[in-house]
């Protein structure tokens, strides 16, 4: 196993701190390293503690850690709350002339002092990329890797902003070269001729996700954690040619998307929990009309406004059953941003299929760590629009009862008459409420979940051993940091959902009947996971790693809960 | 022209009487003068009694939730432009329920025609008020009479920013029709308040009061100054209710000002996303 290298940078909002830390793991990764950075904020714009963490290392990293090898301090606070969070033999860059208090630190906690400010000429802005410079000083990185980047990100403004910037990480840099030459560490050392990587979270690959799966028109109301997925898109509508709107709120939002995509257009919307609720009618609206739409519900600690920029599962049985009546619904819950962007893509044609809304849960954690991915690749998908049809039928009944309970679609415009109907219909979409049309209509409808499950549900990923002493549940973005803990729990696997609706109930009753003791793990206050598993295996679940305090759960939390857990067994036993 | 039949094999079910009859003879009308077809139109209603007439028309319509036929119809237009869209809403679901879709469309000056069935009442659910509603009235939910104050959806929809304001009376078929026509020429959003009776439950606003009082602006009314239409807008007594149209300027619609959607609605939109790496780059 190799050694996974962990910096947290911290200071007030405003300070840099977010860019200095993604600047950092570009490095990195043009060095040819893998990365993966945690990122925390408050709802604020200015002032407020503001942290990222940036881990590298040779080979793939998927979760933050409780632990720290180099803390880079641009204010007090930074030290107060994290120095406790420092390895033994680890450093802190701080800046010599901000008079920070370091007199509590551990004597074998390395302390570099370096006159930040005094690189910057009094341009506060620059500090954190002072700090960058020393910080690569410290880990052998390549200054010219960061030079090149420095020039990349600032290429619209003028020639001096870059050259002010190149030169403070050029002081920060040799001061570190020269006064603390013994230190250095070969963590970021230059590897020649790796392979080209991207660094993406969540939104990213949410966003790029939509665009290669054929997305035509989105309108996303902004809210936390989710504005990233508007941000990226706005700009690029002419480029791909769809349409993104802002609309007046999230009922609109959906009723918008429906709009569109009963036109004849890819239709997305994203939101989180809160703004998820206003869509709770339009969503079954979706349903009821057979309306292909994608939903990305980006999870944050709720209820109400709940913790507007920290992370939660909280919302998955809300998904599941936000509805009057039943209707058909595809839901998908993607483990890391390489996952987001598949499903995302795969959303479009799923929607399109079995004409029905598909969510996508993602949360505030995946949505907002970056982690570095093989460059993705497009060429090989697909756009499949179902059966859909924009020429003139002989004799068209868009609600026509078929043993799949898809029907043919079509679009106004294409001479075929139709009516989409948010009361119960016939098969032409005239409003019906004959017991008939409501029986066949409604069995119609559900009978599409029995389709998706056997022509597009994969069975769920069992990691780790086929076997195992005990085995991991969970969904989502917890994925990483299990997955980083199993290497350290050589007699634990560990089952990955990521499909919640329909939900492959036979593949998992035989995966857990197999299983001598089982563990769910969850971001949330109850388990919902688990509860779902009861409903639908009668398996119950009663060892629960819950954590609802906002932050994720760390790899070091699970190994110390399953180390815990199988002691006490084998006192028991 | 072609032999259009609109026709659908379902019969109204409105009351006899009903405001609504009136305002679907006027839209049939206007269908045929105008060619609306399959090919070129699309509906889309709200919830109440007028939702019902997406039933009786043979275009393809989309009936939706309460008070969100707006934004369907934007979703619609925005995706394909060349359409004539068109949505029937009531007074309950463009004002109460809809409120804001309908203030936001306004100020957008997305191009559609909102025809709003205007019964000042609620009336699928047997009579409460509504935000038109006068106030003092009683129905089901105010027994006592209504403490609310109504408000004018032509003063609104000025004031929001629509660019094509009208009112009309349900059981005038010719001038309604008409105006149902310069209406989706226009370009831009297009509102036409239609006063109607609600023969059932509104005991006020009776077919034989609407005939007693209403009047139709002149032809010396200047329909582009915003100041006048907004205070012809606020009157409304006997002998006082204006008819015609209040507002009409001309404004780029939303729609026109969509670089992607100039030469070709967005469906027929071609754009190859097989080789995306100008966009992956960006994050390596």
């Amino acid at each position: 196993m190799s050694k996974i290298f962990t910096l947290t940078i911290g200071g007030e909002a405003g300070q840099g701190v977010k860019s200095t830390g993604l600047m950092l793991a570009k490095v990195a990764v043009r060095s040819g390293y893998h990365t993966f950075d945690y990122t925390e904020y408050p709802s604020l714009i200015r002032g407020g503690h503001n942290v990222m963490q940036v881990r590298i290392s040779t080979e793939e990293v998927t979760a933050p850690s409780q632990k720290i090898d180099l803390l880079i301090a641009l204010n007090q606070e930074t030290i107060d709350r994290h120095s406790k969070e420092l390895n033994a033999g680890a450093g802190i860059i701080f800046d010599t002339e901000a008079s920070l208090n370091t007199s509590k630190i551990d004597g074998n906690i390395h302390l570099y002092a370096v006159p930040l400010s005094h690189f910057t000429n009094g341009q506060e802005l620059l500090c954190n990329i002072a700090a960058l410079g020393s910080a690569l000083a410290l880990l052998s990185g390549d200054l010219t890797v960061l030079k090149y980047l420095i020039e990349e990100e600032f290429k619209d403004k003028e020639a001096k902003v870059i050259s002010d910037n190149v030169k403070a990480a050029e002081l920060g840099y040799n001061f570190v070269r020269e006064n603390f030459q013994k230190d250095i560490l070969p963590t970021l050392k230059l590897i020649e001729d790796s392979p080209q990587k991207m660094i993406v979270n969540g939104n990213d690959a949410s966003a790029i996700g939509a665009i290669a799966g054929g997305l035509q028109f989105a309108a996303i109301y902004p809210m936390s954690p989710i504005n990233n997925i508007l941000h990226i898109l706005a700009p690029l509508q002419e480029k791909y040619q769809f349409i993104y709107k802002q609309p007046e709120d999230e009922i609109s939002a959906i009723n918008m998307t429906i709009g569109a995509s009963f036109a004849g257009a890819r239709s997305l919307t994203a939101t989180s929990g809160g703004g998820f609720c206003l869509m709770a009618e339009g969503y079954g609206l979706a349903g009821m009309t057979e309306t292909p739409l994608v939903i990305i519900e980006g999870m944050r600690g709720g209820p109400a406004t709940g913790l507007p920029t920290w992370s939660e599962q909280g919302d998955l049985k809300f998904i599941l059953d936000a509805h009057q009546g039943d209707f058909p619904k595809i839901v998908l819950a993607p483990g890391d941003s390489k996952e987001i962007f598949e499903m995302a893509r795969m959303a479009f044609n799923l929607a399109d299929k079995y004409q029905t809304p598909v969510v996508i849960l993602t949360d505030k954690n995946i949505c907002e760590n970056d982690q570095s991915f093989e460059v993705f690749e497009n060429s090989q998908f697909v756009i499949n629009r179902g059966k859909f049809f924009t020429t003139k039928l002989e004799s068209y009944r868009r609600y026509s009862l078929e043993e799949d309970g898809v029907s043919p679609r079509s679009i106004p415009g294409s001479s075929n008459f139709f009516l989409a109907n948010s009361d119960e219909h016939t098969e032409e979409g005239f409003s019906s409420e004959e017991i008939s049309d409501r029986v066949s209509q409604m069995k119609k409808r559900m009978i599409k979940l029995a389709t998706c499950s056997k022509e597009d549900m994969p069975p769920p990923r069992l990691y780790g051993p086929s076997e195992a002493e005990t085995t991991i549940v969970a969904w989502g973005s917890t994925k990483g940091s299990v997955l980083e803990a199993l290497k350290s729990l050589p007699n634990v696997n560990f089952l990955h959902l990521t499909w919640l609706s329909p939900f492959p109930t036979e593949s998992i009753k035989n995966i857990l009947l197999k299983s001598r003791h089982i563990v769910d793990i969850e971001n949330n206050y109850s388990g919902q996971l688990a509860e779902v598993i009861c409903e639908k295996t009668g398996i119950q679940i009663t060892d629960r790693l819950l954590k609802y305090d906002g932050r994720p759960i760390y790899p070091e939390e699970i190994t110390e809960y399953i180390v815990k857990l199988s002691n006490c067994q084998m006192q028991n036993a | 022209m072609p032999n259009l039949n609109l026709d659908t094999p379902v019969k109204p079910t409105w009351c006899p009487g009903c405001g609504n009859f009136g305002v679907l003879a006027a839209f049939k009308q206007a269908c045929l003068k105008e060619n609306w077809n399959n090919s070129n139109t699309a509906l889309v209603a709200g919830i109440g009694c007028h939702g019902h007439v997406l039933n009786f028309i043979r275009l393809t319509s989309f009936e939706g939730l309460h008070g969100r036929a707006i934004p369907v119809a934007t979703g619609i237009k925005l995706a394909n432009n060349r359409l004539n869209v068109f949505v029937f809403t009531g007074d309950g679901d463009c004002l109460g329920e809809g409120g804001n879709h309908f203030i936001h469309a306004c100020r957008r000056n997305h191009d559609l025609t909102v025809i709003l069935h205007d019964n000042a009442l609620y009336s699928l659910t047997t009579g409460q008020t509504s935000p038109t509603s006068p106030h003092g009235a009683k129905t089901k939910s105010t027994p006592l009479g209504n403490i609310d104050n109504p408000f004018s959806p032509v003063t609104l929809a000025i004031a929001s920013g629509a660019t094509f304001v009208a009112r009309a009376l349900s059981n005038d078929v010719e001038k309604l029709s008409e105006l149902i026509t310069k209406a989706n020429a226009h370009q831009g959003l297009s509102i036409i308040d239609v006063l109607q009776p609600c023969v059932s439950f509104n005991k006020e606003y009776t077919p034989d009061f609407y005939k007693d009082n209403f009047y139709y602006l002149d032809e010396s009314y200047d329909v582009t100054n915003k100041e006048v239409a907004f205070t012809k807008s606020q009157e409304w007594g006997i002998k006082q209710i204006p008819l015609g149209i209040f507002y009409n300027i001309e404004k780029p619609s939303y729609e026109s000002q969509i670089p992607q959607i100039k030469d070709k609605p967005l469906v027929d939109l071609v754009s190859d996303r097989k080789n995306l790496e100008d966009l992956f780059k960006k994050y390596t």
